[in-house]
């Protein structure tokens, strides 16, 4: 593994906009359906403890991927994504959205813009860099994006601290 | 209706962005703050009203004249909310690490 691969986050509070850069030890085109394919998509979206569950995913200018962020005591959160743009295995863009269960968007949402490149480097070392762009109509709704993972971990933690309790008491 | 105030609602406008930067530098009567805006004195007034809300800016009484200046303590909470957003992208991209590392094994 290697642990040197950039991680970059900055957030322009005046533009609202959020900038992340990450590169993957991996090549172009795997790096490239990690992000756009359903399967492995809901392997690693959510963070954990949460998990995505993606009902549909059309992934094609106009197509939409209809998910739901799923927490440790089965709470859903549901989201849609419609894609804008897409430039295969270069970039792609989409409107992201919190949804209710029937798929209806809750507005503003978020824009984001994806770009994917190989850096150079021996075959078998293969870095691709992702730069992402999110750009935030209203800093509130970044905030409930937070809340609710901050919700899930607490009471993850609260959970592990019961089963603690109840284990050192036997 | 108790009216929900925190920072990110006082960073969300340019006017009181504004404000922040200028008492950012020195603490400043209510006057000499207006004075820099072309809005009227009471929108001026209404947005330092929110800053105080929110506990941005905080007040200070010299002789008869009231002074304001920035509370830098709350400012950190803004940096400190963004470090969380910074986390769940870190996990999440740890997890995508394993999963690449994983299929890059299958494919050999």
């Amino acid at each position: 593994m290697i642990n040197d691969l950039l991680f970059d986050f900055t957030v322009d509070k005046a533009t609202k906009t959020v900038f992340v850069t990450r590169e993957f030890a991996a090549g172009l085109s795997l790096v490239w359906d990690a992000f756009t394919k359903q399967e492995i998509l809901d392997q690693w979206w959510a963070p954990q403890p949460w998990v995505s569950k993606t009902k549909f995913m059309d992934f094609k200018v106009g197509g939409r991927r209809f998910y739901a962020m799923v927490g440790p005591e089965g709470q859903e959160r549901w989201s849609i994504q419609k894609y804008t743009s897409i430039s295969p295995k270069t970039n792609f863009q989409f409107l992201s959205a919190f949804a209710d269960k029937d798929e209806n968007p809750e507005l503003p949402g978020s824009d984001w813009d994806l770009n994917f490149s190989e850096q150079k480097g021996p075959d078998s070392n293969r870095v691709t860099k992702v730069s992402i762009t999110i750009y935030n109509e209203s800093l509130d709704r970044m905030e409930k994006v937070m809340d609710g993972f901050k919700e899930g971990m607490a009471r993850t933690m609260n959970n592990l601290e019961n089963l603690l309790a109840t284990l050192s008491k036997k | 209706m108790k009216v929900r105030r925190d920072v990110f609602q006082a960073i969300a406008d340019p006017t009181r962005r504004a404000i922040l930067l200028l008492i950012a530098a020195q603490s400043m009567t209510p006057n000499s703050i207006a004075e820099e805006f072309h809005t009227s004195r009471q929108a001026v007034s209404r947005h330092i009203q929110i800053l105080t809300e929110c506990e941005l800016v905080k007040q200070e009484k010299k002789g008869r004249e009231i002074y304001y200046h920035i509370n830098a303590n709350k400012m950190k909470e803004i940096d400190k909310w963004m470090e969380q957003f910074k986390r769940i992208f870190e996990t999440q991209f740890n997890q995508l690490d394993k999963i690449l590392s994983t299929i890059k094994k299958q494919k050999k």
